[in-house]
């Protein structure tokens, strides 16, 4: 095929617009429409029911629950709750697919019409308007065994597990995102990333995207100015990390600017993201001829949330992400450049619960944007992976404040924290790190210091201050740095003084 | 002794409850009768003897040491091929589920095993309910007792024909368009289709989700009282149920066989008489009416405009929803697997070449015509519209029941054909259910009570012909009132039960 364009080259003459479709797995204890218990790793078919199975016979019932948190997901993306919406079938036959239809919502979605104003790395904000969100269940888990790379094509045979087969699923749909230019990548990973964020808040997912709970498909076409119609679009299938989401949008911003400049078109299809190769490939062509022939669910009544209901939910939404930063940034004083660091970084849930664990928010900042980030880089590991925990850096930094220790030891009671000694006074006690305070063993290490430098104490009646420091130098080598430099240079004074 | 196999559910209960006679003695009567003449019928797909036998003997135990048990414990009882039954071979008639054995029971079905009742067997019907004659089983046709040449009515022709040969005392049906009902007119006996909702749809196969109800089929008007009371109510596992609990059937059945219907408006529905009704039909019909008058009743013409288009209707939201709801026989999960014949073996190729083989013409002919029906561009014109002559119909009823206590019809416009008479003609034979499919579009209960014989025009000996009743949802009581005064009238002037003149089998 034709050469990519070079990314910059072609953001500064297409204008590409998005649309982005992320399926979150509600983390209900049992599936969309049967009691089979919902857990992650089971063996294979072992979390079924008639129901999930689509076997002869069986019924589907609503999971309360998950309309539940479907409604908390449109509220917290400011979306309208439906009085009353269907569930509809869609049908088409695929091994994964029970019954051979896929229960979804059609044209009665339970929210739509919201938006979420989404932040990037900069600082600059974008809003992202919601089409819709509607409920739906995922399919069972195909494995193709035999062939190459456990595709379909070439596969000796093909496994199904209908454990998640039933899954409920809330669907995201955006409008068109229009007016990003060259940062349609970045709005497109912040978009993603803030729902993320925003299904752990609520509480209705653990949202984890290694193991698939949030998919994302990503729609994108160019045009070549704003005003311009609409172009082609591709919608590229199951973008499982934010990075990928990124990479993805560049490589089709890319790939189809590349084609128009060539005066072909783009062609609407769906295409598969490798994630190894950082390409998108074609997959099935949309047209006409796909045709879900949807109808309303006979097995189902309309689900109509009651507006009292859909208020009590709404009064008990938890704090969200963007509010919740700006409370923190707010009580914590930090710049905007710093707290975009920190969240940047991915310390600010790391420094919230050291704040709570009793450090200032400025000492926590330090520790974790500091040393252990530090940390973090050379041992080329996520923050939140270092082997200590906010509640051990708040405990650091109590024996820090109450001067049991000082910065320069309380380095050493982290090396012995991340090398599994214990909590940091553990470490203190054991490697006997503690700052000396009893005066009498200064004193004795002060007068041995005095004697060893005698003009010092000339000097010093002399009104030079100057060379105490030598003497505090002298009396921290003898106590090993286990001496509170402030209290040594207090005797130092007094002794002299008197 | 007395021919158990000739007794009500209701004198059977009885009998069973003085001790005058053991659950096995009774179970074992019916499965001698079946031995004897289902060959001739063949009402049934899969006989249970052992299972039922095994129930009957418990039952009998737990009788002798003075538990209290449900009032039909130890009566026996056959079950539809379309409802799913643990450990029971459950077809719904077709090749595509020979060999399936279900993992779990429908509602229905564990209602009647937690009252003890030993099942049967299960009965014969046109695959996947989609007849009106039984003759699109896969397995073979029934046979009418009343004429062994003759259809027994369908889907349910099996259950039905099971009470006319006196092989079950109870059985179960299900009516999307008139399975229970139409069954029931042509063999003479009783079947009910309920509220839509009133009784669970868990563990039916479904055919069409928004019409279909399982129902009693018996051979009196009291024992379908006794089994609706046991196999309705809320179904926490189906969510079209009616939470609401059900009306007093047995008390009305009860009051009605008193025969006093004074102060019960009857209205007799214009759109479903004179053109197509055989003339014997018509003519039962009519003497009906003249004993609903004599028991007190008020008996008024009304007139449900609509009703002219519920077949078309009813043949487009059926095979829309069917399409559908079979796309889950694909020789993936169970059932029959075909490989295809060469070529590779894909799952595509495989589910095609499965439902190739494993579906009857009548069903394709379906799952195609709801395909078409639902698909893009032709939806409004089809469904849609489907949908809105429904509404109409509904507000027919609505109309009609501001007038009236129940609406009254011939079940079946004709007496039963013969085998095979229609079977070349598919609107022929969906005209059978002309009187019956308003009902099922609206939601509201029905009955069919055998009302006399008349001559086939082809000729032969005459047939049984039954009255409908409707009333509105969720009042199913006024059914088994009006019901058991009809059959009670009607007994009184044959001096015993329709099904005595029915010919000697075997």
């Amino acid at each position: 095929m034709t050469q990519l364009v070079d990314y910059a080259d072609a953001v500064r003459r297409f204008d590409p617009v998005l649309g982005i479709e992320v399926h979150v797995e509600l983390g209900t204890r049992t599936k969309m429409f049967c009691p089979a218990e919902v857990e992650f790793g089971g063996d294979p078919n072992t979390q079924t029911t008639p129901v999930s199975l689509g076997l002869p016979g069986a019924l589907p019932v609503v999971n309360g629950t998950a309309v539940e948190y479907a409604i908390r997901i449109g509220l917290a993306l400011n979306c309208q709750i439906a009085e009353s919406c269907r569930f509809a079938r869609k049908n088409y036959f695929y091994p994964d697919v029970p019954k051979n239809f896929q229960t979804s919502q059609y044209d009665e979605p339970i929210a739509f019409d919201g938006w979420l104003d989404v932040e990037l790395e900069d600082g600059t904000v974008h809003r992202v308007e919601i089409e819709r969100a509607h409920m739906e269940e995922d399919a069972g888990k195909n494995t193709h065994v035999g062939g190459a790379a456990g595709r379909i094509h070439g596969a000796d045979y093909s496994l199904v597990d209908y454990n998640r087969a039933g899954i409920p699923l809330v669907e995201i749909v955006t409008k068109p995102i229009t007016g990003v230019g060259d940062r349609a990548p970045e709005v497109a990973r912040a978009y993603v990333q803030a729902l993320r964020d925003i299904f752990r808040a609520l509480d209705v997912s653990e949202a984890r995207m290694e193991r698939g709970n949030v998919r994302a498909d990503v729609n994108l076409s160019l045009r070549a100015t704003p005003d311009a119609p609409l172009g082609t679009r591709t919608e590229t299938k199951n973008v499982n990390s934010f990075r990928s989401v990124e990479r993805a949008v560049r490589y089709e911003v890319s790939r189809q600017a590349a084609i128009l400049d060539a005066g072909d078109t783009v062609v609407q299809e769906t295409r598969h993201w490798h994630e190894d190769t950082g390409i998108t490939t074609s997959g099935r062509v949309k047209s006409d001829a796909e045709d879900y022939r949807y109808f309303p669910e006979p097995d189902l009544v309309p689900v109509e949330p009651s507006r009292e209901w859909v208020e009590e939910i709404r009064a008990g939404l938890p704090e969200l992400p963007q509010a919740h930063r700006r409370r923190l940034q707010d009580e914590w004083g930090y710049a905007d450049a710093e707290m975009r660091d920190v969240v940047n970084a991915g310390a600010l849930d790391l420094i919230e619960a050291t704040v709570a664990a009793g450090s200032s928010p400025a000492a926590a900042r330090k520790w974790w944007m500091g040393e252990l980030a530090r940390r973090a880089k050379q041992d080329e590991v996520e923050l939140a992976d270092l082997a200590i925990t906010p509640a051990q850096i708040g405990e650091l930094q109590g024996l820090v404040d109450s001067g049991r220790i000082n910065d320069k030891i309380a380095r050493q009671v982290l090396d012995g924290v991340l090398a599994g000694e214990g909590d940091p006074e553990q470490v203190v006690v054991d490697r006997g790190l503690e700052i000396v305070s009893d005066d009498g063993a200064l004193l004795s290490a002060i007068d041995e210091a005095l004697a060893a430098q005698p003009d010092v104490v000339e000097k010093v009646r002399g009104g030079n201050q100057g060379p105490v420091g030598a003497i505090i130098g002298a009396v921290m080598k003898t106590t090993k740095g286990q001496a509170d430099a402030k209290r040594v240079r207090e005797l130092i004074l007094e002794r002299i003084g008197s | 002794m007395t021919d158990l196999t000739r007794l009500s559910a209701a004198d059977l209960a009885q009998k069973l409850r003085r001790r005058e006679v053991t659950s096995v003695e009774v179970t074992q009567a019916f499965l001698d009768r079946i031995a004897a003449v289902d060959g001739a019928v063949h009402a049934y797909l899969h006989v249970n003897a052992e299972e039922a036998l095994a129930t009957a003997r418990d039952v009998d135990a737990r009788r002798e040491v003075g538990e209290e048990l449900h009032p039909l414990a130890g009566v026996p009882i056959a079950v539809k091929d379309v409802v799913v039954t643990r450990g029971m071979p459950s077809t719904a008639g077709s090749k595509i589920l020979e060999g399936w054995v279900p993992p779990y029971d429908a509602t229905l079905v564990e209602k009647i095993r937690d009252a003890r009742m030993p099942i049967l067997g299960k009965t014969n019907m046109d695959e996947f309910a989609m007849g009106s004659s039984t003759e699109h089983s896969a397995y073979g046709n029934t046979h009418n007792p009343w004429d062994l040449e003759r259809i027994p009515g369908g889907s349910g022709g099996g259950s039905a024909a099971a009470l006319a040969s006196f092989t079950a005392p109870l059985a179960i049906g299900t009516d999307t368009g008139g399975s229970i009902r139409q069954p029931g007119a042509v063999t003479g006996t009783v079947g009910v289709k309920p509220t839509y909702g009133s009784v669970s749809r868990y563990g039916l196969i479904a055919l069409a989700s928004s019409l279909d109800q399982a129902g009693p089929v018996t051979r009196t008007v009291m024992d379908s009282a006794l089994l609706h009371e046991l196999i309705g109510g809320h179904d926490p596992r189906d969510s079209t149920s009616i939470p609401e609990p059900l009306p007093a059937l047995v008390e009305a059945a009860a009051q009605g066989a008193g025969g006093d219907l004074s102060g019960v408006r009857v209205g007799v529905v214009s759109q479903l008489q004179g053109e197509g009704y055989q003339e014997g039909v018509q003519a039962r019909f009519t003497e009906s009416l003249e004993l609903l008058r004599r028991a007190g009743a008020e008996v008024v013409q009304v007139s449900c405009p609509h009703f002219e288009y519920a077949l078309a209707a009813y043949y487009l939201i059926l095979p829309a929803e069917a399409s559908s709801n079979l796309a889950k026989f694909d020789g993936m999960r169970f059932g029959l697997r075909v490989e295809p014949e060469d070529g590779p073996v894909t799952a595509e190729r495989v589910m095609a070449a499965t439902r190739g083989a494993g579906f009857g013409d009548e069903v394709k002919r379906r799952i195609i015509l709801g395909t078409y029906a639902l698909s893009a561009g032709y939806y409004d014109a089809y469904y849609g519209s489907a949908q809105k002559v429904r509404t109409l119909i509904q507000q027919d009823f609505d109309a009609a029941f501001e007038q009236v206590d129940v609406l009254v019809s011939p079940t079946a416009p004709t007496t039963a054909f013969k085998l095979g008479e229609k079977l070349d003609d598919p609107l022929a034979m969906y005209l059978n259910d002309v009187a019956t499919i308003p009902a099922n579009l609206a939601g509201i209960p029905g009955i069919s009570v055998p009302n006399g014989l008349a001559e086939p025009t082809d000729g032969g000996a005459a047939m049984p012909t039954g009255f409908q009743v409707l009333a509105p949802a969720k009042a199913d009581d006024r059914l088994y009132r009006v019901g058991a005064a009809l059959e009670a009238a009607l007994e009184k002037s044959w001096g015993g039960p329709l099904l005595d003149r029915a010919p000697e089998l075997g």
